[in-house]
């Protein structure tokens, strides 16, 4: 009786041991842990070009994780880009003349969302356009720039 | 010339022969399986055998492969400057390959064998055949419990291999050559998806858990009654289900990460 006693908190310790590691796996080691920003406040930019940004992308401040990309969208009426983020309650006094640029983590890394305050005395609040944009900087495009601007110049000598 | 082609002809006969009688026999225990539920102490004797016993030889196995992992991935990042991505690395070779596949050929060699080798030398003692003369089904009593406990056993085993394989990576990669431990998690948690590579990676070691399984309880099954085909049928059980699971492994890659 004893010995089937044994087997059977054996056998409850790996089964449980095994529904936790497919816990883990869930829940330290894939992307269901990073939760949204669920307390927030919504802002919008537009931007000529995203580049590689995606949703879930951050949104820092000075380096500073604040929020995170909640959408990504495209007007067809005035041919932009509409990045919807949403930006922790803590951090609610941004003024409305605050800049969004599109940069990019290391040389090769991922984009986010980088906001440069201003000095407004006004405050954004939910919903609203950040009107400062500027758009990623496309590695393709700047070395294509890069190249005629040389070419340019050696045609000229 | 002739002599040369009726072997041939035997051997593909008997080939399509052993085949289709691993199928037949796969139904047969697909069929038998709700006698399982009747007698549940068969089942969890059978989990402690193929799951409590092999757990160790995974942990072990799990702890170096994310170690090495954890090594090798980080000499080969530093070079450029991306060794914070070591935690995507070490998780996304676990999860989706080396958990499954490294944890299902374990469960070949340590369980698998053992349940050919009982279920064989269950058939050549006769064993087998006594229990029809008592009108007890070998397959609702030997064969069911023994198969669905290797199926259950394996996604669990292959979820510990990953998990432990990740806290080996860590070890190495945070803990002896100094990886940011932040950026190794959050990197991880950033790539790492829920749908696309864990649940594939469970996906996929339930089937290598039903193939190991079947195999092995067939090879038992089907062993030739005497202490040499019971030897055979033992490595044939390991050798298949390397070549099963490393064949569906590429297949089943192919299905989901396109």
């Amino acid at each position: 009786m004893v010995q089937t006693r044994t087997v059977e908190i054996a056998v409850g310790a790996f089964v449980a041991a095994g529904l936790g590691a497919l816990f883990v796996l869930a829940m330290k080691v894939s992307n269901i842990g990073a939760f949204d920003v669920a307390e927030g406040y919504e802002l919008v930019a537009r931007f000529d070009n995203v580049g590689g940004l995606k949703v879930r992308a951050p949104v820092t401040v000075g380096g500073v994780r604040v929020g995170r990309v909640v959408a990504i969208d495209y007007d067809m009426d005035t041919y932009e880009a509409v990045v919807r983020m949403r930006i922790d309650r803590r951090y609610d006094r941004f003024p409305t003349d605050t800049s969004a640029s599109i940069l990019t983590a290391g040389l090769l890394g991922e984009q986010y969302v980088g906001l440069e305050p201003g000095g407004e005395e006004r405050y954004l609040g939910d919903g609203d356009r950040i009107r400062y944009t500027q758009s990623a900087l496309v590695l393709e495009k700047i070395i294509g720039q890069f190249l005629y601007s040389k070419a340019a110049e050696g045609g000229g000598k | 010339m002739s002599a040369w082609l009726q072997r041939l002809g035997r051997r593909g006969f008997g080939f399509f022969e052993r085949l289709g009688r691993g199928h037949i026999f796969l139904l047969r225990t697909l069929a038998a399986l709700p006698a399982v539920l009747v007698r549940p102490r068969l089942l969890i004797a059978q989990l402690h055998a193929v799951g409590v016993l092999t757990l160790l030889i995974i942990v072990v196995s799990g702890l170096f492969v994310g170690m090495v992992l954890g090594l090798q991935g980080y000499n080969t990042l530093v070079d450029f400057g991306a060794e914070e991505s070591l935690g995507v690395v070490v998780a996304l070779s676990l999860v989706r390959e080396l958990g499954p596949v490294v944890a299902a050929l374990l469960f070949a060699g340590r369980a698998g064998s053992a349940l050919t080798a009982e279920i064989g030398l269950m058939k050549a003692t006769e064993q087998l055949s006594g229990m029809e003369m008592m009108a007890v089904d070998p397959l609702e009593r030997v064969v069911a419990p023994r198969f669905l406990a290797g199926f259950l056993a394996m996604p669990l085993l292959a979820a510990i291999f990953s998990v432990v394989g990740v806290y080996g990576g860590w070890f190495v990669g945070v803990g002896l050559l100094g990886v940011d431990d932040g950026a190794f998690w959050s990197q991880m948690q950033a790539r790492v998806d829920l749908y696309d590579d864990v649940y594939n990676g469970v996906i996929k070691s339930l089937v290598f858990g039903l193939v190991a399984a079947w195999i092995a309880v067939f090879e038992g099954y089907d062993a030739v009654p005497t202490s040499e085909g019971v030897g055979r049928a033992t490595t044939r059980t390991v050798v298949h289900t390397a070549l099963a699971v490393l064949g569906l492994d590429f297949v089943l890659t192919a299905l989901m990460f396109d």
